[in-house]
């Protein structure tokens, strides 16, 4: 009997623990606020490693918390590598910060799903409507974030070598077309000073390849998805136009122009002379001018029959759904929209600064400055990735078929099984609907 | 004092129950040692699969605004008419067939040679088994850098034929971008089989060699009478954890190819994780698990069949 009954105490005892233990991974999941105790606010970045853009934001936060006795934001940065994952396991768990950082393109995935707070900063110093249109993340017709910046694509080459091989140096009023750019490639394979002439970063991963080269494939007239209701991706994604920017991709590596994967550090390839004309970000244009100077050529992007396109958008502030002091949030949001930030930020990164009021006050980013023609291509040519909540998953099926295209696919079929793992998402998805 | 008095009146029954009470303190300290590995396993093994099976059958996603619907077999349908999925199984029985029989072979005759009475053999030892204990994401982005175009691969080949042959891109080559994992993966792992033969084939007593040698037996003769025989219970666990190993086939890949080029090297881990992370289909992802599950407990419990004690 006694024997029987501390069987039983045991038994419950061991419930009991299992029971703790469920709820203990349970309350997690249950609590529906976090990210900020009291006043004190917990922001998160992306930018671990990077000291030039992390301390821009460390001022701003220094700068708010002696500003008011209110709130006090608190910092906390991880590694870009990790960043995307870190926030999708804390929204799990609803443990996420009050404010945070995301990457533009992401900004409608993650206010589908319910991720973010739209944000109202009307007050504050810079208007929203002064910023360039691919560093405001809205979703549904409200406001969820912005950006400080924004960064452009552009082909950097030395002046030097397309004098001597008779290129022209194109402008933002008559670009390279497709059969001028095709000819100075072949012009520059053919001197056999390069081992390939063409350098655009085919060893990258991730991001850039939607980044750099959707750009291009918009150009040709093709598109990733068809804007109008996001609803298909076939018809768009696989049409000629698209498979003719396919088969000028893979032609790029066939004929010897590009590499089919590019080295570790494509821009020390392209300043050390083994390649003559790169695609690659304006983060690098400071570097370029200052090894180069006179001789750097800032060009635009081809206009391969629609015009020359780049990509726009990149990171942007945002508050969490979760954040259980939204009020101090926006605060220190709105108190962040400053010109002086926006300066800093550029100065800080080699970026486009976000509105025309920084960029003044920017030498080199002024009219007439160095870089200014990067602030128009921003201006004049970036499309904005598709927003949609479907665009992580549009951005890996267009990252495969493209390489896949490189490696060798028939271009028709990588463009079109994409097209079609797109429109099958976007179907069990009832196209991201609620 | 009463303590004094008291004290025999009690333990008296007590002795009387002595063995079942020692079984019942033996059990509650049994059970005690083993809670933290059961609740681990609990918490990290059955949940995780339990979920798995649930979610395959539904519409769960990494990031939703919705809550997960049952949708029955869909997300297996799918899985069926998905070219992907194919090549990735047959990239991964195809780095099984390989794997398993080249390690385990390389492993025994490593084991034989450092089992030898030499001077020295301590460091051989250490030399096979230094990858072992390095990290497999560091190991694939050196072996990345050693199979470049330009790499050190590709110079030594070079360099041995003088310049006459040149070595492909071979992590960039359909063709060569799986045997290069191949190649790469045993080297890194045949250290560690290598140990588990060796302590195979010292639990083989000595006599029996000396008996054998006695007899006259040759080198050869006594591997196959004495040696192979007395590997019988390590032979099981080799190749149970080899194949095993090689069908979660997954950090190589992540770090070096990426499943290209072509899909050339993508394996059904890869698949499962690209598609559950990258791209955010948790349920679909559940079920290339749960066929991977069925899978690897298939190709076990055959091999535990093959391998079972006939008599």
């Amino acid at each position: 009997m006694v024997f029987r009954k501390r069987r039983l105490a045991l038994a419950s005892v061991a419930a009991a623990a299992a029971t703790a233990l469920v709820a203990g991974c349970a309350s997690g999941t249950g609590g529906s606020s976090s990210g900020a105790s009291g006043d004190t606010l917990t922001l998160w970045t992306h930018n671990a490693g990077n000291s030039a853009e992390l301390d821009v934001v460390k001022k701003i936060i220094k700068d708010f918390n002696e500003s008011q006795d209110t709130y006090t934001v608190e910092l906390q940065s991880f590694p870009q590598a990790d960043y995307n994952n870190s926030v999708v396991a804390a929204a799990s768990a609803r443990k996420l910060p009050c404010l945070l950082d995301v990457d533009g393109p992401n900004v409608a995935n993650w206010a589908w799903g319910g991720y973010l707070a739209p944000i109202d900063v009307t007050g504050s110093e810079v208007p929203v409507e002064d910023q360039l249109a691919s560093t405001v993340g809205t979703y549904k017709d409200q406001l969820y974030s912005f950006g400080f910046y924004d960064v452009s694509l552009a082909f950097f080459a030395r002046k030097s070598v397309l004098d001597e091989h008779g290129i022209r140096i194109p402008t933002m009023d008559k670009p390279w077309t497709r059969s001028e750019f095709d000819t100075a490639l072949a012009e520059l394979k053919k001197s056999g000073e390069f081992d390939y002439p063409l350098e655009m970063g085919t060893g990258g991963s991730g991001e850039w390849w939607p980044y750099a080269y959707s750009p291009q494939l918009q150009s040709f007239g093709g598109d990733l998805i068809d804007r109008n209701g996001y609803k298909a991706a076939s018809g768009i994604l696989d049409g000629k136009e698209s498979v003719e920017w396919g088969n000028w991709f893979r032609s790029l590596v066939t004929k010897g122009y590009m590499a089919k994967k590019s080295g570790a550090d494509p821009n020390k390839d392209f300043l050390a002379g083994k390649s003559a004309i790169q695609w690659d970000g304006s983060w690098n244009a400071a570097k370029n001018a200052g090894k180069l100077g006179d001789d750097l050529a800032i060009i635009p992007p081809v206009d391969f029959g629609n015009g020359p396109k780049i990509g726009g958008s990149s990171w942007q502030w945002a508050m969490s759904s979760t954040c259980s002091n939204k009020d101090g949030a926006q605060e220190w949001l709105k108190f962040s929209r400053q010109t002086k930030y926006f300066v800093d930020y550029a100065q800080a990164t080699s970026t486009i600064p976000a509105t025309d009021a920084a960029a003044q006050q920017i030498a080199d980013y002024q009219p007439g400055g160095m870089f200014e023609e990067l602030v128009q291509f921003a201006r004049e040519y970036a499309t904005v990735r598709p927003v949609t909540p479907a665009y992580p998953y549009i951005s890996t099926e267009f990252q495969k078929a493209a390489q896949d295209i490189l490696a060798g696919a028939d271009p028709e079929d990588a463009l079109g099984q994409a097209a079609k793992n797109i429109d099958n998402n976007l179907k069990t998805n009832n196209n991201y609907a609620g | 004092m009463t303590t004094r008095t008291a004290a025999p009146e009690r333990l008296r029954p007590v002795r009387r129950t002595r063995t079942t009470n020692t079984r019942r303190r033996e059990s509650l300290t049994a059970l005690g040692m083993a809670t933290p590995a059961v609740v681990l396993l609990i918490v990290f093994l059955v949940v995780p699969v339990a979920l798995a099976f649930a979610l395959a059958f539904t519409d769960a996603r990494l990031i939703s605004p919705t809550p997960a619907r049952f949708v029955g077999l869909r997300n297996f349908t799918r899985l069926f008419e998905d070219p992907v999925f194919y090549k990735s199984l047959r990239n991964t029985a195809y780095f099984a067939a390989v794997v398993v029989p080249l390690q385990a072979g390389l492993a025994l005759v490593l084991a034989l040679l450092v089992n030898a009475k030499v001077r020295g053999v301590n460091f051989f030892r250490t030399v096979y088994f230094l990858p072992v204990v390095t990290s497999m994401v560091v190991v694939s982005l050196l072996w990345t850098f050693l199979y470049r175009k330009d790499g050190l691969v590709n110079h030594v080949i070079s360099t041995l034929t003088l310049g006459h042959f040149q070595g492909p891109d071979w992590l960039g080559d359909p063709a060569t971008a799986m045997p290069a994992i191949i190649l790469m993966s045993v080297w890194q792992g045949v250290g560690f089989h290598m140990i588990i033969w060796l302590a195979g084939l010292q639990t083989i007593p000595a006599e029996l060699y000396e008996a054998a040698e006695i007899d006259g037996a040759t080198p050869w003769h006594r591997f196959c009478h004495v040696t192979w025989p007395g590997l019988r219970a390590t032979r099981t666990f080799v190749l149970v954890t080899i194949t095993i190993a090689a069908f979660s086939l997954f950090t190589q890949i992540r770090v070096m190819t990426q499943g290209g080029p072509l899909d050339s090297t993508t394996t059904v881990v890869y698949q499962a994780v690209r598609t559950g992370y990258d791209q955010q289909q948790t349920a679909y992802a559940a079920a290339i698990s749960l066929i991977f599950f069925v899978l690897v407990l298939t190709v076990s419990l055959v091999q535990r069949f093959l391998t079972r004690e006939k008599d």
